[in-house]
């Protein structure tokens, strides 16, 4: 960079100062990883893992990092790791997040990381929990568009207006970050959970579903719409953004503006 | 329960292991956790109508028990006043005793609806839930009763 010059030199010698400043730009961090093996232990318990690693990167690249030159044993979930399949979401200091899109820089590496399952799920090992009950609550609000009569021979139709009222909600990609950072779903698996009514208002409010009202009595339940206490964790969790509560709420609206 | 160990496998480290992968550890499963077959379908808007009464009961004892503790403590010589000549005073007319009886009633259902709902959200074992919902549901309906039987069997001359 100090031979302005002659671009050939410059060029290399940048080359040189970024691969000497990406060594010193790493910085030491601790995970603090809830781990937890049936096979050996009944107790789940706390590890510390101290790596060497680039503040810009996220915390996915350190479980990888763990779990490739540290410790083999460590279990995670991850698939496409760029915050689209949802597989990987963890409490990470607390807080619901996608591994894969939490930065190390933005959750303050100088104090301990701590990372652990989802709450609300049966842990099977270290991060992994079942999803068992969080896609039975999926299927039981029937994520898929139902209508009557005779197929159309053309596509269904929908004008821009009309997309856009269910827009938030088609963003969902099931991490079920929401659902596990609701008390209610804590104490209460049998509480359908933020993602299950997410899913339901994706149809609900689809101008070209027909099943709505049937979505609508199946929320309508003693575990439906009406055990959320709005504490908006769902909406804070949530890596894609989607207003869940609003979403939640929305729904309640119209199943009192059905009967009245 | 947090542990200093760097680098290190703490898991693996036992030499005498209770628990292998033929005899693993029972997990720890979540209370009531959804199955196929739960919860099931009621088809009744019992809820949605708790809920809406819920919104409007809180917002109709907002009025009445303002009003009410306007009355009893602040207004004309504060809660000096208040004996059995004021409150006898008071349930001369029919709509003191109609204010006093939709506060009773409101907030015996508001609160006790509103425990029912923490209940339902924080009691994990069905026989807990049953108990403390039948506990709840007497103490409320007691309530309600002796009040309403108080506001309107109230007699000034009683010696």
């Amino acid at each position: 960079m100090s031979t302005p010059n002659s671009p050939t030199l410059d060029k290399h010698s940048s080359a040189l100062d970024a691969a000497e400043n990406t060594a010193s730009h790493l910085i030491t961090v601790t995970l603090r990883v809830r781990r937890f093996n049936p096979e050996v232990s009944a107790e789940a318990e706390w590890v510390d893992y101290r790596l060497p690693i680039d503040p810009k990167e996220r915390v996915l690249d350190a479980l990888h990092k763990i779990k490739w030159e540290i410790d083999g044993t460590l279990t995670f979930r991850r698939s496409c790791a760029h915050g689209v399949c949802g597989s990987d979401a963890v409490r990470i200091n607390g807080r619901n997040r996608l591994a894969c899109k939490t930065l190390i820089k933005d959750i303050n590496p100088e104090k301990p990381i701590t990372v652990e399952p989802i709450k609300g799920l049966t842990v099977l090992k270290d991060l992994v929990v079942d999803m068992d009950p969080f896609f039975q609550a999926y299927r039981d609000v029937m994520p898929f568009l139902i209508t009557k009569g005779n197929e159309p021979t053309r596509e269904r139709l929908q004008s821009a207006e009309d997309r856009e009222r269910f827009d938030d909600t088609t963003k969902c990609i099931l991490c079920a970050a929401c659902t596990s950072s609701c008390p209610v779903f804590w104490n209460d698996g049998q509480y359908f959970g933020p993602a299950a009514i997410v899913n339901a208002h994706r149809f609900i409010f689809d101008s070209r579903d027909e099943g709505g009202e049937q979505r609508l009595e199946i929320l309508n339940d003693k575990d439906g719409v009406w055990r959320c206490r709005t504490t908006f964790n769902c909406t804070d969790a949530c890596p894609r953004g989607i207003e869940v509560t609003k979403a939640i709420q929305e729904v309640k609206r119209a199943l009192i503006t059905r009967r009245f | 329960m947090s542990t200093d160990i760097t680098d290190a496998v703490e898991l693996t480290g036992s030499s005498v292991a209770p628990y292998s992968p033929e005899n693993p550890a029972p997990v720890i499963e979540p209370p009531r956790a959804r199955t196929k077959r739960t919860p099931r379908s009621t088809r009744t808007n019992f809820e949605m109508y708790g809920w809406l009464f819920m919104r409007l009961s809180g917002v109709v004892l907002v009025v009445l028990v303002i009003g009410h503790l306007l009355i009893q403590l602040v207004l004309d010589g504060g809660v000096q006043k208040v004996g059995f000549a004021f409150v006898a005073g008071r349930w001369a007319s029919p709509f003191w005793q109609y204010w006093d009886l939709a506060m009773l009633w409101l907030a015996m259902l508001h609160g006790g609806n509103g425990l029912r709902t923490v209940i339902n959200d924080y009691a994990e074992q069905a026989n807990t839930r049953v108990w403390l919902k039948t506990l709840l549901f007497t103490a409320v309906a007691f309530t309600i009763v002796l009040g309403s039987l108080v506001i309107f069997t109230f007699d000034p001359n009683i010696r």
